[in-house]
């Protein structure tokens, strides 16, 4: 996968954000299992809204990913295969995907309402105390997605503000 | 017996009246995307060159319609509660202190809205709050009897990525700009653009960084009746675009859809200049009671 591919996501996503991260790292930190078997999974850096009733889930869209980077190379050293979310990734975190073959995607920030309507599951399987932060398992249909950085060291984001830069 | 002196006129509102206003508010300004920002993605649409910038724009667009048809948040990132007030002085609060009546107003808006709670306590434990409180308040004093109130949630994306420098008075206008190109171009596609730009320039650190703020309160599109203001406005949105980040940062024109400029007299010694970035879900709805 290259970058600028889009690609429409089926089956399991989890989430988590600042907060489960930071927890998760303590587990790490403990010699203790992660609550969640990231191995080949891809994580969706999400705060989803409350639901109403008759919804899966509130509004879903992505959170800044930089905030992760901190986190993210011990992650991708245990197996974990991809992340969703938007902005900018760090030099190491770039770095390690290469090294451990993963894929950064962004989904459209803010289209939150509208990214909803893919996600046909949620359910919290971890850290319920803390809210919109806690983890989900969520089973996703067609949820668009674009590849930012592939395992070769692209980045889209630099690529297409230089295509347009000065026009 | 009739008093022979006349009794100043002073309206009362409730606070009752004021929580319930703020409520509504907090809902209805992360429901509804303004007419200003619709038409400013309308044209943004047309314009824009980036075929993938394009379908990121009519994303947007069919997102604020689901949003508004749904009674739903247009972003997840439902906001720190920014609340202005304008405060007529001959109006008499009653029933008890305006702040509190305002934090209740956010803690109904949020909790019956099924807005996000996003709010820690301190910044350091980090413990979410629960309800979105505290709101962050401006209020002002004003002639007359009525009271405005508009509420405008700030998401953390964008909020992140803005930033205040007190600048040499001898960098003058090249060195405003210079300092807002660099913030835009640092926050990159951080912030989710096409953004909205706020500027302030005057004043001491925090009035600069508040003039930013009330900038972005401008309906997009309308340029400051300061005619040199807005020529600045103009060129800076110009250079802004010419950087080629474009929508959620993919390339593109639209980096921008506008860039908003407010000013203040200055100390002989300082060129203060705040720059609030909002993201494309430029958010506000006021009311006047």
């Amino acid at each position: 996968m290259r970058i600028g591919r889009e690609v429409l996501l089926n089956g399991v996503l989890y989430t988590a954000r600042d907060a489960a991260h930071r927890k998760m790292m303590e587990l790490l930190d403990a010699g203790k299992p992660l609550p969640v078997d990231l191995t080949g999974q891809i994580i969706y850096y999400v705060g989803p809204s409350p639901a109403k009733p008759g919804q899966v889930i509130g509004s879903a869209g992505p959170t800044t990913s930089g905030r992760m980077d901190a986190y993210t190379p011990r992650l991708l050293a245990r197996g974990l295969k991809g992340m969703i979310g938007k902005g900018k990734r760090s030099a190491e975190v770039i770095e390690a995907m290469q090294q451990y073959k993963a894929v950064y995607f962004a989904a459209v920030g803010g289209a939150a309402a509208l990214l909803s309507k893919c996600i046909k599951e949620a359910v919290v399987v971890a850290y319920p105390e803390l809210g919109p932060e806690a983890i989900h398992r969520l089973v996703v249909e067609d949820f668009p997605v674009i590849v930012i950085n592939d395992t070769f060291g692209g980045d889209l984001y630099d690529e297409g503000a230089k295509t347009y830069a000065g026009k | 017996m009739k008093s022979c002196k006349e009794e100043p006129f002073i309206k009362t509102i409730t606070v009752e009246t004021i929580s319930e206003a703020v409520a509504n508010l907090c809902q209805e300004s992360n429901y509804y995307l303004g007419p200003d920002m619709l038409e400013a993605f309308q044209e943004a649409f047309a314009c824009e060159l980036s075929p993938t910038g394009k379908e990121i724009i009519q994303q947007l667009l069919s997102n604020a319609q689901i949003a508004a048809a749904e009674k739903v948040p247009i972003c997840q990132d439902t906001g720190f509660t920014v609340v202005f007030i304008e405060l007529g002085q001959d109006v008499h609060i009653t029933g008890g202190l305006l702040e509190d009546a305002v934090n209740e107003g956010v803690r109904r808006g949020y909790t019956t809205g099924y807005l996000r709670k996003s709010i820690v306590g301190h910044p350091l434990e980090r413990v979410n709050t629960g309800d979105n409180t505290p709101a962050v308040l401006h209020v002002k004093l004003v002639r007359g009897e009525q009271m405005k109130i508009i509420v405008a949630p700030k998401g953390g994306g964008s909020e992140n990525m803005s930033a205040v420098k007190m600048l040499k008075p001898a960098e003058g206008v090249a060195g405003v700009k210079k300092f807002i190109l660099d913030v835009v171009s640092i926050a990159g596609p951080n912030p989710c653009p096409p953004i909205v730009v706020g500027v302030g320039i005057g004043g001491t650190m925090e009035k600069a960084a508040l003039l930013a703020k009330e900038a972005l309160l401008r309906p997009v599109g309308t340029p400051s009746p300061k005619s040199e203001i807005a020529s600045l406005e103009r060129e800076i949105l110009q250079e802004v675009n010419g950087l080629g980040i474009g929508p959620q940062g993919l390339g593109g024109l639209y980096t921008a859809l506008a860039v908003q400029v407010e000013i203040y007299p200055a100390h002989i010694a300082s060129l203060p200049v705040a720059v609030n970035i909002s993201c494309h879900a430029n958010r506000h709805r006021e009311v006047i009671l």
